[in-house]
């Protein structure tokens, strides 16, 4: 099984995300960054396929600036075999990102391609499906379950009211949904052994993209909040607030 | 001037609850872009006859693809049908359903089309005959303002934020000719969830709850008031829950779970960590149920009721079976 992931350098999910001055991005200073929680688990379902197969590779690629390297090591101390920086600036159109790992991916060897449902900072869902329709490959997208057979995947996709079962002839394309793996955690050695492993920089030029930033804004500020009261005696009063107030119920 | 192209979600030859909010988003833009409003509608048997509903919205033309091979969501298949609707209409933008179907079909067709898409959108203005788009990111922690620079303008929308309001035209049904495509990815089946009720992302109504429920037992506390509240309720449920296994994974509600927009939303022993909060900024009303009064989830909350849940729940779900019973 040779399999490539991509992954992306995010703000953790815990961080209290500020606007940059300029009101185009955000202040990225005393924000910790992390790998992609849903690449994480499209990475641990690399491994293990790896290992199931009981021989492959894995290799971790991105788009990002000079600071992703620290994300790529992060997938090598998880166990990726190599790591690849595309470097470049970022860029808010997903279809340029798409277009940049399509480009890649397309001069090299692999049965599968795993994504991340989403990157939780630009929150697209988008590039996926987008660099499998530019491949002209198979894709099955929100996967929560994954099984590979005599190179065909079997995939189960997570649906409004359901499951959604699809099949495809490998090579093909899989954005991970939470629950199809649980990511491990780097063991020490791990994180030894991935500052001996292959992580190659190259420079790249994004296509300019087809969407402008116009504004980045705090979100809406929601109405204050009230306590109704203590314990069930004040459920009389929430519900009439509800009724009369609110007029939701 | 320029048409508006609404990608109308169906399953089982039934419009999906959020087809009729893509295709009244359509009528809004389109009336200020001075254009038509074309429905899309992809489907197995039955689709055309529920198609001509949408009308009722504001689709001024429903072209329809109904067929039993189209039953089943097939990506080869339906970004074909798109481009090939969209090759006779030249839109000026196409609209589709925040679902998982929607976006995933979506990317596929800025793909195809080489255009640039915004996902996951909560507002759409029209500024020098072009729309502008607001879209939560970061996980409701920011909103972006986005404007595109070139036609058709791809935009998914959030559901259950755009109001399925009812604008009645013409509505002309004319079936659009299948495209031979290979199919890659074979589409094998659609296991539907045991309880059949409305997606936690579609729902005008959601009660959620979280650790501080103990025990997955007690989820019929939560049963209970989804059943007062009536058929547009459904329940959801914080990381912690499942990832104890209490509760599937389909209804985390959340930044790394689904990101929610009911009208009403009921957090009951939920303590509102910034990864929850990030999937409810956008809810109308939310209701939290904490014994601790210090709870982050208050500091969002509308309503807040500091008590043991235990002694609450049953309290309100008998109170609004009353208000409701009242109503008749
Ligand atoms: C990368 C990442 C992504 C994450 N994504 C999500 C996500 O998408 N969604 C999500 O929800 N979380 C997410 N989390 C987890 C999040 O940080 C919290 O751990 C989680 O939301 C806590 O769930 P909880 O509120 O049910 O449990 P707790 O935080 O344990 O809260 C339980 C609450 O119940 C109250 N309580 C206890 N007993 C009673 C009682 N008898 N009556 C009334 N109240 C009572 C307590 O006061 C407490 O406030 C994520 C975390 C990480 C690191
Ligand atoms: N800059 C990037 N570099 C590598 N992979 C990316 C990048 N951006 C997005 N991806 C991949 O695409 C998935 C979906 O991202 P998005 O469409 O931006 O929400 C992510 O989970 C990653 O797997």
């Amino acid at each position: 099984m040779r399999t490539i992931v991509c992954i992306k350098r995010v703000p953790d999910s815990e961080a209290r995300v500020r606007v940059s001055a300029d009101g185009r991005g955000i202040d990225p200073s005393g924000t910790k960054f992390v790998l992609n929680p849903y690449d994480e688990i499209a990475l641990e379902a690399a491994l293990q396929l790896k290992e199931e197969a009981g021989d492959g590779t894995v290799t971790a690629i991105t788009v990002g600036s000079d600071d992703a390297k620290e994300t790529l090591r992060s997938a090598l101390a998880m166990g990726a075999d190599d790591g690849v920086l595309l470097r470049s600036e970022g860029s808010v159109d997903g279809l340029t990102v798409a277009r940049a790992l399509a480009d890649e991916v397309s001069g090299r060897q692999y049965d599968l391609l795993l994504f991340g449902k989403q990157a939780i900072d630009d929150d697209n869902m988008q590039v996926p499906a987008m660099v499998a329709q530019m491949l002209g490959l198979p894709c099955a997208t929100v996967v929560v379950d994954l099984e590979i057979h005599d190179g065909v995947a079997t995939a189960k996709r997570e649906v409004e009211g359901g499951h959604e079962i699809v099949e495809f002839d490998l090579p093909g394309v899989v954005a991970a949904q939470k629950g199809l793996k649980e990511p491990r955690y780097p063991s020490l050695k791990g994180i030894m052994a991935a500052k001996r492993k292959p992580l190659e920089e190259k420079d790249i030029e994004l296509r300019a993209p087809k969407i402008e930033l116009l504004e980045l804004t705090m979100p809406p500020a929601r109405p204050e909040p009230q306590i109704v009261g203590e314990g069930p005696e004040a459920v009389p009063e929430l519900v009439r607030r509800l009724r009369e107030e609110a007029k939701v119920l | 001037m320029a048409d508006i192209l609404a990608f109308a979600e169906t399953r089982d030859g039934a419009l999906r609850p959020v087809a009729g909010e893509v295709v009244a988003a359509a009528r809004s833009i389109a009336d200020q872009m001075q254009g038509q409003v074309l429905a899309l509608v992809i489907g197995g048997p039955g689709s055309t006859e529920a198609a001509s509903d949408l009308a009722r919205y504001g689709a001024d033309r429903i072209l329809v693809a109904e067929d039993e091979s189209l039953s089943l969501y097939n990506p080869d298949v339906a970004v074909e049908m798109v481009a090939s609707a969209v090759a006779g209409a030249t839109p000026g933008a196409i609209l589709f359903p925040a679902s998982a179907q929607g976006k995933d079909l979506a990317a596929r067709v800025a793909a195809r089309l080489d255009v640039a898409l915004a996902s996951e959108v909560t507002e759409i203005e029209v500024e020098n005959g072009q729309p502008v788009v607001t879209r939560p990111m970061y996980g409701g922690k920011a909103y972006g303002r986005f404007r595109f620079l070139e036609s058709p303008a791809l935009i998914s929308l959030r559901p259950n934020v755009f109001p399925a309001s009812e604008n009645p035209r013409a509505g002309t049904v004319e079936a659009l000719a299948s495209v031979a495509v290979e199919r890659k990815t074979r589409v094998l089946g659609l296991e539907k969830a045991e309880r059949e009720t409305l997606d936690v992302r579609e729902a005008p109504v959601v009660v959620a709850g979280g650790r501080g429920l103990q025990d997955p037992d007690n989820w019929k506390l939560l049963e209970d008031l989804v059943d007062a509240l009536g058929e547009e309720a459904t329940l959801g449920a914080s990381r912690a829950v499942v990832d104890a296994g209490w509760r599937p994974h389909s209804e985390q509600v959340g930044q790394t779970g689904k990101v929610v927009s009911p009208g009403l939303y009921f957090a009951v022993g939920i303590s509102g960590a910034i990864q929850h909060l990030a999937g409810i900024r956008t809810a109308g009303v939310i209701v939290a149920v904490n014994k601790d009064a210090e709870a982050p989830i208050f500091g969002v909350a509308n309503y807040g009721v500091v008590g043991d849940l235990f002694e609450v729940l049953p309290r309100l779900t008998e109170e609004i079976r009353a208000v409701r019973g009242s109503d008749g």
